[in-house]
């Protein structure tokens, strides 16, 4: 589904991403870790199409498609989805009506008739009941006055809303007390099929109790130094990123 | 200070028109006056500080005759109708149009008239108060209007009259020759009373400039409440120097709410004398400029007494080569104290060639008071515009969305809610 070589982003002039190779199949969940600036926000914000940073080298294909070629839109129409780390305000713009426009876009794109108000609505009642959101808080402005569970419950609203085959979540459960990081863990879950795959982007171990991961990685300084099956998320909460750095010289 | 200018030659031109009416709705020495107070202060060039970003002298250099009648059907303005059920009254040219208003059933205790019958029937209101607030020697435009004059609409609610349905005052211009146009209204609200007026500036079937020196005094008499509106859409040739003068007396409560959507060039001078304690007021302002408009707006809200309250936000979105002006001017005299002042205006620049000039105006004299004011031009945000793309929106609906919500705290302050809905719809329609 999704393959990664040799990328390379910077931003500002300073390399951040110095060489990511990754290949995720379809039905796989996952897990990138890493200490606080390793660049996975970096790699997140890089698949999803931002563009304040720049590629410098390797390539990303998804589903066949230069992924590196299509806009911020495209990708979310070809259906990847970035849970952001810090998901922003957006006064005046309502959760309801900016989905029923992402959705119709997206419909669009692929040839579709926008959707009939009563299902958007079905739909709608139907993944607020899945991450327990509040009916209130669906219909108020984008994440305006959400605390910061609430914002990060709204991503995974979101993320069930639009169905994407490739969702990347940063740093989801940050800030979440124990009920929320349930919450958010059985949506992700209920998400999950044989279609779709997951990358969940976090720095504690925790989160893996509750979404379970097919493969773990290490990002650290920009390069996944280390992969290896769940067991290594519990290694690296016992013995921290140190022993990364001695077992690879990084 | 204010720049004095020599009468020149397209002053002198205005002088001509005014030489050759007749039937103003005051004559004699108060004529005279307005006459002399146009003459003294002559049309203001873009050297006049008051009117720096407003070339009206340029406007004004080509020929205009005075607005003669024009026939306009029914039908022609049916779409102008904002909202179904209103008090309407209805303005062609400058002039009152009984046929095409809607004024049948009036409740007890409101009269609507033109405003020149309203001098005969309604003298001593009529004496009283017209022509007593909008002052004609610190504005030109304040002056020509005064001497040209002849016609507008004429609103009394009296005491302790609560007034639900809508007065709605359409001025409709259709030109095919340049004319200068200058209707005149008079709203007195008396004590106790309420009412919610909508103005309504549009223009149709034209192929020639109309400059329209618009001209309404309101009176908001004790206890009362005023909620009152200015939906500004006139097409290319409307060119619109819009004055609304307010006095509110002790306890009153007014708002009001100025869209503007289109049009060549709006001039807005709005000035409201809050002349009592326990006032409150509230100013709301939209304008969305693109192409060549010019859109000027300047607003004075003068605190004379102690223990008032007023509110200002001005927010504007700026297009193509047109340029937008706020100047909010916030008096507090010796006596106002406990005053509480605020101001904001807000602007987004969404091209090179566009041009925003924001300047506040705090002048303070008493010292107990409350006032602030701020002002913010900027691009959209970066990072929502991203954040909405991320989950499939074009980059242009992005925008589209960001726009409308950017205008929807303006448009939310709408209390009649088909007139907001009206609002939003031309606010979508001028987004595409
Ligand atoms: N906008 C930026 N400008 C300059 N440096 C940045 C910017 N964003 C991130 N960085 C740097 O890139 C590195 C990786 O950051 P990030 O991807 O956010 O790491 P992580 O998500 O793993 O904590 C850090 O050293 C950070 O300081
Ligand atoms: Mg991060």
């Amino acid at each position: 589904m999704l393959s990664i070589k040799n990328l390379h982003a910077s931003i500002g002039g300073k390399e951040i991403l110095k060489g990511i190779n990754l290949e995720i199949k379809a039905g796989e969940v996952h897990a990138i870790m890493g200490p606080n600036g390793s660049g996975k926000s970096t790699l997140s914000a890089v698949l999803a199409g931002r563009e304040d940073y720049e590629v410098t080298e390797g390539e990303v294909i998804f589903n066949e498609k230069n992924l590196l070629e299509l806009s911020p839109e495209d990708r979310a129409r070809e259906g990847v989805f970035l849970a952001f780390q810090y998901p922003i305000e957006i006064p005046g713009v309502s959760n309801v009506n900016f989905l029923k426009t992402a959705i119709n876009e997206i419909r669009a794109y692929k040839g579709l008739d926008p959707m009939d108000a009563k299902d958007f609505l079905a739909r709608m009642k139907e993944k607020q009941k899945l991450v327990e959101l509040d009916v209130k808080l669906a219909n108020r402005s984008v994440n305006e006055g959400f605390s910061g569970g609430e914002k990060k419950r709204n991503e995974i609203f979101q993320m069930a809303m639009l169905e994407p085959k490739l969702a990347i979540l940063d740093e989801t459960d940050s800030g979440l007390d124990i009920d929320a990081l349930r919450i958010v863990s059985n949506g992700v879950n209920k998400l999950k099929n044989k279609d779709n795959a997951t990358i969940v982007v976090t720095h504690y171990q925790r989160l893996l109790d509750y979404i379970v991961p097919d493969f773990v990685h290490v990002l650290y300084n920009g390069r996944i130094v280390k992969t290896g099956p769940k067991e290594l998320a519990l290694e690296l909460e016992e013995k921290g990123y140190d022993f990364i750095k001695e077992e690879t010289g990084a | 200070m204010e720049t004095i200018i020599k009468p020149n030659t397209i002053t002198e031109k205005v002088l001509k028109l005014i030489e050759s009416n007749f039937s103003t709705l005051i004559e004699g020495s108060e004529k005279d006056n307005a006459i002399k107070a146009f003459v003294s202060q002559g049309v203001p060039s873009r050297k006049h500080e008051e009117y720096k970003y407003v070339n009206v002298d340029q406007i004004l250099k080509d020929d205009f005759v005075l607005a003669t009648q024009k026939n306009i059907s029914k039908e022609q303005i049916e779409h102008l109708k904002i909202l179904k059920g209103a008090f309407i009254a209805v303005i062609v040219n400058g002039v009152f149009n009984e046929e095409l208003s809607q004024l049948n059933n009036l409740p007890k205790g409101l009269i609507i008239s033109s405003i020149s019958s309203a001098a005969e029937n309604n003298k001593l209101i009529f004496e009283k108060h017209y022509s007593r607030y909008a002052e004609i020697n610190t504005d030109s435009f304040v002056a020509l209007n005064t001497s040209l004059a002849k016609s507008g609409v004429f609103i009394n609610v009296e005491k302790s009259v609560i007034v639900e349905t809508p007065i709605h005052i359409i001025h409709v211009s259709s030109a095919n020759e340049n004319i200068i146009i200058n209707p005149r209204n008079l709203i007195v609200v008396d004590e106790n009373a309420q009412a919610k007026i909508i103005e309504s500036y549009e223009t149709i079937d034209s192929s020639s400039k109309i400059f329209n020196n618009a001209l309404t005094e309101i009176v908001v008499c004790e206890n009362s409440i005023v909620d009152h509106y200015k939906i500004q859409d006139e097409n290319e040739f409307g060119y619109l120097l819009n004055t609304t003068q307010v006095v509110q007396q002790k306890k009153s409560l007014f708002s009001t709410h100025t869209f503007t959507l289109s049009g060549s060039l709006v001039r807005n001078n709005l000035n409201i004398v809050l002349d009592g304690e326990h006032i409150e007021t509230h100013l709301n302002g939209l304008y969305l400029t693109n192409g060549n408009q010019v859109v000027d707006t300047h607003t004075v809200v003068d605190h004379r007494k102690p223990n008032c309250n007023s509110n200002e936000l001005y927010k504007g979105i700026i297009e193509g080569k047109s340029s937008a002006t706020f100047n909010g001017k916030i008096f507090v005299r010796k006596d106002a104290q406990k005053t509480n002042a605020f101001q904001s205006n807000k602007n987004i620049l969404l091209s090179d060639d566009g041009t925003i000039n924001t300047k506040p105006q705090l002048e303070i004299y008493a010292d107990d008071v409350k006032c602030s004011h701020g002002t913010s031009t900027g691009k959209l945000d970066a990072d929502k515009i991203f954040y909405l793309r991320a989950r499939g929106l074009s980059e242009a609906s992005a925008k589209k969305l960001l726009m409308h919500a950017f205008a929807s705290e303006v448009v939310n302050t709408i209390k009649i809610e088909a007139l907001r809905e009206y609002v939003e719809e031309k606010i979508t329609k001028r987004f595409e």
